[in-house]
């Protein structure tokens, strides 16, 4: 028989007994279906964060600190931690966010400096305003953020702060406002904030600046959800904050942004990281930071995964049965075809295709309906309760995951189909012919 | 003389082991040439499917050697057996075995299938053998709304439609009334004569071994008469 023979025949005879294998397709759609939308939002959320590190456009910047002690911190011994001098309130994105972290004195920004790869290093001056005020309006809490240098803002209006402007210049996230009383985003370009800052000695000081645009929010946004300032206000908060502190115990910086060739290749920034590390440093790139959140995504996914795979497996069985009741059904047939000259291996082929189509026919199914289902959902959810995440397609397909789910699929219910085809192989045309 | 078609050598079959060991056939040897056309009569149970079993080669036997054309059949595995099965023999049971919801049509081309030949050449072969049973009409019809005699023509369609050597009928006539079952014995005895097919019918109707060139009588798997042999 030729192959392309034994392809129809085993199509068309899945169509013989139509029930049940509508049935068994049903049972294979649920598990490709499932499979589908899991893994959608496995593409479509680790699509969105890819994006995301590309729009901000800080591959070749990194966040770096003072590696801890092993023995203080967190991680280290039990019982309390030694008070060290030299340790500031870590603020802004990187690790230590909370608790303390061991500062960067002006020394450890030369020893940067001088790493091979380095090739610029930026103190980042963490500051923390007591609030923010448009005209006679509400004060709300905030936090400040610079731009690092190679990094973009996603813009709603405006121009992101000019780095190199004197003028005191700053962006406002989306979502502050209309609570700080301005009609839209449009309306708050060109007008003027106040901070409220508070020094070491505990009084509170106002600084105003111009707004000049206003900033998508973001989960990886510059500035982290507050307001970015460029490097004037920066300054201008900055010293403000350090009124009262003694001039050599001014220059602490909880962590510092270093910048690499862009062109650095993966393997060149983890040679990058050996280096820091062996000088005392930790150095994180903003890949590395949504890297955990990917990671924390492809495990749910994973597991999401796991139950599509287990509703597979039991619509398996499905075929199993399906395909053991068909070879009793056929127990003749099989037997004159063999007397006819058929070899056992077409016959097992026979059977086996017959479950593989079965197999296409519900994953084609299931992932058909599978991708209307999802884009439908997540269009619906990026109106609704997704609108602050603008550009997130929940439920994303790639072709090569779809067509890996058909085969993945068709090789399952291959092998379900292998136990009744080997028998159907096995059988001894006179016995089948025998057969009442 | 030509070496003969099928030459059976002392074959014996037996099915099962130690005590439940059952001798179908105990020891049957004859030639059989192209061409004849032969009966092999005997009471239910004494042994005449299993050595039809044997001569088409689709079961082996226990000791024994069946030589086709020559060849000791024993020799032949895999995809020399199956083309000789599918090449040499042809076959008309009593039940048909037609696949019920798939048309004459389907039914008739399937040993073409097999064999692996072109869908348009089986497509012509098939109305061609259909034809010749005055079954083109009924063509495109389901198996299972055929009458008896019908589908046994649309078996005898399908077995010839390979152009076989040897057609084997089981009780072709079995499930036919007497007058449907004369037609169906005509046909085959026609195709016998006309086409030189050898014709291998095994039955209980004394009649239509008497329409036989030769009749073997088995008992309890031995062959007790064997006309030929009587008229030699
Ligand atoms: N697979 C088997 N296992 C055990 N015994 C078997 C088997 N097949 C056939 N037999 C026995 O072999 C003997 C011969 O069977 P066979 O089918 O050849 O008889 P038959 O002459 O064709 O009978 P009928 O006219 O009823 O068809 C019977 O007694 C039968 O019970
Ligand atoms: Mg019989």
């Amino acid at each position: 028989m030729k192959t392309l023979d034994l392809i129809s025949s085993a199509a068309s005879n899945t169509f013989r007994s139509k029930t049940r294998t509508i049935l068994t397709v049903l049972a294979i759609f649920v598990g490709a279906f499932t499979l589908t939308i899991t893994n959608g939002l496995g593409t479509g959320i680790n699509r969105y964060i890819d994006d995301t590190v590309t729009s901000i456009g800080a591959e070749d910047v990194m966040t770096v600190t003072v590696t801890p002690d092993a023995d203080s911190g967190f991680g280290g011994g039990s019982g309390p931690t030694e008070y060290d001098p030299a340790a500031v309130a870590g603020g802004g994105f990187g690790p230590g966010e909370g608790g303390t972290v061991v500062a960067l004195t002006p020394d450890d920004l030369d020893t940067l400096a001088t790493i091979d790869g380095v090739l610029d290093v930026e103190a980042t001056k963490s500051i923390s305003p007591d609030w923010v005020q448009y005209g006679d309006g509400t004060q709300y809490v905030t936090s400040i953020g610079g731009l690092v240098s190679g990094q973009t803002v996603q813009l709603a209006a405006g121009a992101a702060p000019a780095t190199d402007a004197s003028r005191l210049e700053l962006n406002l996230p989306v979502s502050y406002v209309e609570p700080l009383g301005f009609a839209d985003a449009d309306a708050a370009i060109g007008e003027t904030i106040t901070i409220a800052i508070t020094d070491a000695e505990r009084t509170q000081h106002l600084v105003e600046a111009t707004v000049v645009g206003v900033a998508e929010e973001s989960i990886a946004a510059p500035g982290a959800g507050g307001l970015v300032v460029n490097a004037a206000l920066t300054d201008s908060l900055y010293e403000t904050q350090n009124i009262g502190i003694p001039t050599d115990q001014q220059e602490r910086y909880a962590q510092a942004s270093i910048r690499f060739d862009p062109s650095t290749s993966s393997e060149e920034i983890t040679a990058l990281k050996e280096r820091l590390s062996n000088a005392g440093f930790t150095g994180t790139t903003v890949a590395d930071q949504l890297g955990t959140v990917k990671t924390v995504i492809d495990a749910i996914v994973l597991v999401l995964n796991a139950f599509a795979v287990i509703a597979l497996l039991a619509a398996s069985f499905g075929i199993v049965n399906t395909l053991f009741m068909s070879v009793q059904e056929r127990t003749r047939e099989i037997g004159l075809m063999k007397a006819m000259g058929m070899g056992s291996g077409k016959v097992f082929g026979l059977f086996s295709l017959e479950a593989v189509f079965i197999g296409f026919l519900g994953s084609a199914i299931g992932v058909g309906i599978g991708m209307i289902v999802g884009t439908s959902i997540s269009s619906l959810l990026s109106g609704a309760i997704l609108a602050d995440l603008p550009g997130l397609t929940l439920i994303a397909f790639d072709p090569l995951s779809i067509s890996v789910i058909i085969l993945v699929v068709m090789a399952i219910a291959f092998l379900a189909g292998t136990l009744p085809a080997a028998r159907a192989a096995r059988a001894d045309p006179v016995e089948s012919l025998r057969y009442e | 003389m030509n070496t003969p078609i099928i030459r059976v050598t002392d074959v014996h079959k037996s099915y099962g082991r130690g005590p439940n060991r059952f001798d179908a056939l105990k020891g049957v040897t004859f030639d059989i040439n192209e061409g004849e056309s032969i009966a092999i009569i005997g009471k239910s149970g004494s042994g005449k499917s299993t050595l039809m079993h044997v001569l088409a080669l689709l079961d082996a036997p226990t000791s024994g050697t069946v030589e086709l054309e020559g060849v000791d059949t024993s020799t032949l595995k895999g995809k020399n057996l199956n083309r000789a099965r599918n090449k040499t023999f042809g076959f008309v049971f009593q039940q048909f075995f037609l696949t019920a919801n798939a048309s004459v049509l389907e039914n008739v081309m399937l040993p073409m299938k097999i064999a692996g030949i072109r869908r348009s050449e089986r497509k012509l072969r098939a109305l061609a053998a259909l034809e010749q049973l005055e079954m083109v009409d009924k063509a495109k019809n389901k198996a299972i709304n055929l009458s008896g005699g019908q589908k046994q023509r649309s078996v005898i369609a399908r077995a010839l439609v390979n152009n076989p050597r040897i057609i084997f009928a089981d009780e072709p006539t079995g499930n036919l009334d007497t007058v449907t079952g004369a037609v169906v014995e005509d046909i085959l005895f026609n195709l016998n004569r006309e086409h030189g097919i050898t014709l291998i019918v095994v039955t209980h109707d004394e009649e239509l071994a008497a329409r036989c060139d030769r009749r073997m009588y088995i008992r309890d798997g031995l062959l007790v008469t064997d006309t030929t042999e009587v008229a030699a």
